[in-house]
């Protein structure tokens, strides 16, 4: 047995169950973490839904409010639903098409240090607090001009253009060098490569960070307050006049003495609280079908 | 396979002249990577590049289809003139030129399309949409791919194997009719088969094309090269490292009667 001077004690674990403890213990810990996050999320779904589901219905969603009403013939929040549909909408269609020619510019032509250079700025622009744009989109177009749809989507299209590009950038980087050169190989202009072979690799990562922004700002209530939230109680769409939003109604239907009010505060919270969820889980079925689509296409 | 004596029969009398190289440098930031190579690649004939890992083989392959130019920090001296014309300038628009002297790479990459869309795809965006369908069957028939994937056309490229890929990205870099195929280490991912069938490809082809193939396998270009180019690493005193071309001769001079001593010892293994 002993041939090569190795014995049976030589092969054996001797710290086999110190090692199976330490690492039991971690695995748990590992395990408790991820069950907080998860547990966090439940609380405040729970909270939200629990609270919310008396004053939920579906007049909630389609009147307007009653203005001066008092007691429970309220109404719903119509305008709040409606002027979030617009501002995010709008907030979206300003951000995608710049949020993706700067990924492309990015990734595809600058330079590495221009490059690096703006995608600084971009995470920059990501960390600056929601209040400071909204006072920076208060003081260039609603002083003087007032309130106004335009002023709340462009406030919150600040707050998308950072997610948007740098998750763009994010997808073109995956699409592998080879892959341009193919196309490149064959004497195919720059930009074509770009669009034909490029673009449509990422189509699927640029709809889940566009749609992870938009349930990002819908969310939003600082960049609103002050560019869009002096409102009636009227449902408007057009974007010419300030619009309400959920989060701006929840704001002010929470700071209100009646309990009425902020049941309805609630409410809206939780429908809120479902668009993200709904909207996030989009993202994810967005996301694999196009990695899978990518991936195994036969 | 491909015999010596078959390479050698089917040379053309006359050699005519596709790509001039005259004292071409190659410069990563700064940092030399190839110095001082001169040579002429001849039309219809393969040409070999060797040489040990790090000697400049792709970055000379690449230079010859301005392929670096995707590189921020690559810069370039000397001239390549292709049919007497100088490509290298900045002037010079380098798709134009890779529409000319086309390239296959070291692994396999198709475009994540069907097999037909593989191969139309270029001929579609550069114009050439008469006979579609013609010309693929015909670029897939060169290719030696046409019998395997006829009944699967409208498949993703992707399902195939990796030397089916490679047949298939021939295929494509010939559909668009280039004059000159560069290939860089194209076999160097494959099977000795696959290896094999990519081989004698470019045997049946080189009467419509030139063809210049990096290789790191020697017997690979005794096979299929008509002529080979040696590079090999020079060091400089301040122990900066780059390639140069040492040799270049016809085949079987250079793997039978070498007149460099370091092309010898490569060739006969004593190398490094």
């Amino acid at each position: 047995m002993s041939t090569h001077g190795i014995t049976r004690a030589d092969l054996q674990l001797v710290h086999l169950p110190r090692r199976r403890r330490i690492n039991r213990a971690m695995e748990l810990l590992a395990w408790l973490a991820a069950t907080i996050a998860v547990a966090a999320l439940v609380v405040v779904v729970w909270s939200v839904a629990k609270r919310g589901a008396p004053a939920l219905n579906l007049d909630l969603l389609t009147r307007a409010p009653v203005a001066f009403a008092l007691g429970p013939v309220k109404q719903g929040l119509a305008n709040a639903f409606a002027g979030s549909l617009v501002l995010v909408g709008l907030a979206t269609l300003m951000t995608v098409p710049v949020g993706i020619l700067i990924a492309v510019y990015l990734t595809e032509y600058a330079r590495p240090s221009i490059r690096s250079a703006v995608s600084l700025a971009l995470d920059v622009l990501n960390g600056v607090p929601a209040i400071v744009i909204a006072i920076f989109v208060f003081g260039l177009l609603v002083v003087g001009h007032g309130q106004s749809g335009w002023a709340g989507s462009f406030a919150l299209a600040c707050l998308m253009l950072p997610l948007v590009a740098r998750s763009t950038m994010e997808v073109l980087l995956l699409v592998p060098v080879s892959l341009r050169e193919a196309s490149l190989g064959l004497g195919v202009p720059r930009w074509r490569t770009t669009l034909s072979i490029v673009l449509p690799q990422t189509l699927g990562g640029i709809v889940t960070g566009t749609v992870l922004a938009v349930a990002r700002v819908a969310g939003e209530t600082a960049p609103l307050l002050f560019t869009s939230s002096i409102v009636g109680t009227q449902v408007g769409w057009s974007p010419n006049h300030a619009l309400q939003s959920i989060p701006v109604a929840i704001y002010e239907l929470s700071e209100s003495a009646d309990p009425a009010d902020h049941a309805r505060a609630w409410a809206a919270a939780t429908v809120l609280l479902v668009f993200i969820l709904l909207t996030s889980l989009t993202a994810r079925w967005l996301a694999t079908r196009g990695r899978r689509r990518l991936s195994t296409s036969r | 396979m491909i015999t010596q004596m078959q390479v050698r029969a089917s040379r053309p009398e006359r050699l005519d002249r596709v790509l001039g190289v005259e004292s071409l440098g190659a410069y990563y930031g700064g940092k030399p990577a190839l110095k001082d190579v001169t040579m002429d690649v001849y039309e219809n004939l393969v040409t070999a590049v060797i040489g040990p890992s790090g000697c400049g083989k792709s970055t000379f392959i690449r230079c010859l289809n301005r392929m670096n130019d995707l590189i921020p920090s690559f810069s370039q001296t000397g001239t390549i003139r292709y049919h007497g014309q100088d490509i290298t300038g900045p002037d010079v628009d380098p798709v134009a030129v890779r529409r000319h002297i086309g390239m296959v790479f070291q692994r396999p990459n198709p475009f994540p399309k069907s097999i037909y869309d593989n191969v139309a795809w270029g001929c579609k965006v550069l114009g050439m949409r008469d006979n579609l369908g013609d010309r693929v069957e015909r670029a897939l028939t060169q290719a030696a791919l046409w019998d395997e994937v006829k009944d699967r056309l409208k498949a993703s490229a992707l399902s195939l194997s990796g030397g089916q890929q490679q047949r298939l990205c021939i295929a494509r870099a010939i559909a668009v009719e280039p004059d000159v195929v560069l290939m860089d280490e194209p076999a160097s991912a494959l099977d000795p088969i696959a290896t094999g069938a990519i081989e004698q490809l470019m045997h049946d082809l080189k009467q419509d094309y030139s063809f210049v193939i990096v290789t790191h396998n020697m017997q690979q270009a005794a096979r299929v090269a008509d002529m080979t180019a040696f590079f090999s690493i020079s060091r400089g005193e301040e122990g900066e490292r780059w390639g140069e071309l040492v040799e270049y001769a016809p085949t079987e001079t250079i793997f039978t009667n070498p007149s460099d001593k370091r092309t010898e010892d490569y060739v006969t293994g004593r190398f490094g």
